[in-house]
């Protein structure tokens, strides 16, 4: 059971910023979640306490009746095995090939010694070009990482993060750094991907039309707190001009019209 | 913001009157100073400087080369070399955890960077001459404690350059692997190494550079190679011997360098 529960979760920052001020949530298997709100509402933190990269200070997030923060050491890294993240920033490394790329998504489940010295079994090679297919850049496996373009990165990233098989997907701001077309195609194959093997998503995005249009349901944070919670249908202008705070028009940059 | 008036000629502003123009006297009173200490406490002086010039100059007539020479320079050469590179391979191997322990992204935990940190200072504290110095006795006289304190300061050296170049690397990729349940071993061989492979290799060829120069020195305290043979003319006042020595030394060295100097360039 891969459904995300977070209870009452809080985050302080060292320093003393508070950037969750109790969030509940309740996600249920194989839903497409988009979190909208203004840089500074709390997307990015919340998305990192589903994998402990940020730890709550208070609260629990549990994923089927795990708790993952608890979790710590080996059951942690287990538990984030089976958790895909992808990042804005893609997050690859630049100076390796693609298909090493694919295959550090494997790194959490090998054994310790293959994984050092990058011994990877046969099956898990043949996986990482079948999820690079999947994303439609297999011809690009030996490729230099950072001799692709803005969008062939993004799609490795998501293939690393499918080389994982991971029964919850998350995605900080995936298309922030790409243009308009490149954002939708890759939106698309992120929504197909978590469609066909009923992968639990969560995406962080700032434009609403994006949101309104991949999002099985919208969850608006401002300010550490969810502030809307309902359907594409249901996240009318209205509301997304409450959960950013100011008329929409002024800044037609949220929009992320194409 | 006044905007001054056209036509109205204005002068440079006046030279604020800051701590720093205190302080750049300061600096050149203190450097003043301790020059002055320092002849005065060590007797230097330029006038018997002068009458050595003629010795000197004798002397070093005296170094004019014999070849013949050349035949027992070649044995103790290449001990030199083989020292610097067992040095160079050895401290490499032993300061690899060394440079993930000393930096913040890599370490295990604040304590444990610590401990490595402060390892590595008073490591880096003590002149490879001094490491030859004190292990000839307790590994006898030999390229033994040579491999040994060049091994020793390859590791203190190495390890410092090298944490710097791993905490300044992009940690974008340590996140991704980190999310991906990969523990600390897996990312560093992942997500450090390549990112430092080049600089961490042009790294090992300059501290093999600078050990191919220390290894010369450190067989004057007994750590073989030439330096014994240079002990040796020395005391036998074989001057054409050291002379012979000298040259093919510089030759040797200024070779490696180049080589080394031209490997890194091609690395970055």
């Amino acid at each position: 059971m891969s459904h995300i529960t977070f209870a009452n979760v809080e985050v302080t920052y060292p320093g003393g910023l508070k950037a969750l001020k109790g969030v509940d949530l309740e996600i249920p298997q194989g839903q497409f979640v988009v979190i909208v709100g203004l840089s500074g509402a709390g997307k990015s933190t919340l998305i990192r306490t589903v994998n402990s990269l940020v730890v709550p200070s208070a609260g629990d997030v549990r994923i089927g009746d795990r708790s993952v923060t608890r979790a710590r050491g080996g059951e942690l890294r287990r538990l984030r095995s089976d958790i895909g993240m992808i990042f804005q920033t893609f997050n690859l490394v630049k100076r390796s090939s693609v298909l090493r790329n694919v295959l550090a998504g494997r790194l959490g489940a090998v054994q310790p010694l293959r994984g050092v010295l990058g011994l990877f079994p046969k099956a898990d090679v043949a996986f990482a070009h079948e999820c690079l297919r999947r994303v439609g850049i297999p011809e690009k496996a030996f490729a230099r990482a950072d001799a692709l373009s803005g969008g062939q990165q993004q799609r490795v990233g998501i293939a690393r993060a499918l080389a994982q098989r991971p029964s919850v997907m998350l995605a900080d701001e995936p298309v922030a750094s790409l243009d308009p077309p490149t954002s939708h195609a890759v939106m698309r194959d992120l929504k197909r991907i978590a469609r066909e093997d009923g992968i639990t998503t969560i995406v962080n995005l700032h434009f609403i039309d994006m949101a309104r249009e991949y999002a099985d349901r919208i969850v608006g944070m401002r300010d550490g707190l969810i502030v809307f919670d309902g359907t594409a249908d249901d996240a009318t202008d209205q509301v997304f001009e409450d959960i950013y705070g100011r008329p929409i028009d002024e800044d037609r940059d949220i929009r992320g019209r194409t | 913001m006044a905007v001054p008036d056209r036509g109205v000629v204005q002068g440079p502003p006046a030279r604020p009157v800051t701590a720093t123009r205190f302080l750049n006297w300061g600096t050149w009173g203190a450097i003043a100073v301790l020059f002055a200490v320092s002849v005065q406490q060590t007797g230097f002086n330029l006038e018997v400087v002068g009458q050595g010039m003629g010795d000197f100059l004798r002397f070093f007539g005296r170094l004019a080369p014999d070849w013949r020479a050349l035949p027992q320079i070649w044995g103790p050469l290449v001990e030199t070399l083989q020292i610097a590179w067992l040095g160079t391979v050895f401290g490499t191997i032993l300061g690899l955890p060394l440079i993930f322990l000393a930096s913040f992204n890599t370490t295990i935990n604040p304590p444990v960077m610590f401990v490595a940190r402060s390892i590595l200072t008073v490591m880096r504290s003590i002149p490879d001459l001094l490491y030859a110095a004190i292990l000839a006795p307790i590994l006898m006289i030999g390229p033994l404690p040579g491999v040994a304190a060049l091994t020793l300061f390859t590791m203190a050296v190495l390890a410092k350059l090298a944490s710097e170049a791993v905490e300044s690397i992009d940690p974008g990729p340590l996140e991704a692997l980190r999310a991906a349940g990969a523990g600390r071993n897996r990312m560093i061989v992942f997500a450090v190494l390549p990112q430092i492979g080049a600089t961490l290799t042009s790294f090992i060829l300059y501290v093999f550079e600078i050990n191919v120069r220390a290894s010369v020195i450190i067989g004057l305290v007994g750590a073989g190679g030439i330096g014994n043979l240079i002990n040796r003319y020395l005391s036998f006042f074989d001057y054409s011997g050291l002379g012979t020595l000298l040259i093919v030394v510089f030759g040797v060295v200024l070779a490696i360098d180049q080589l080394s100097v031209w490997l890194r360039s091609r690395l970055i």
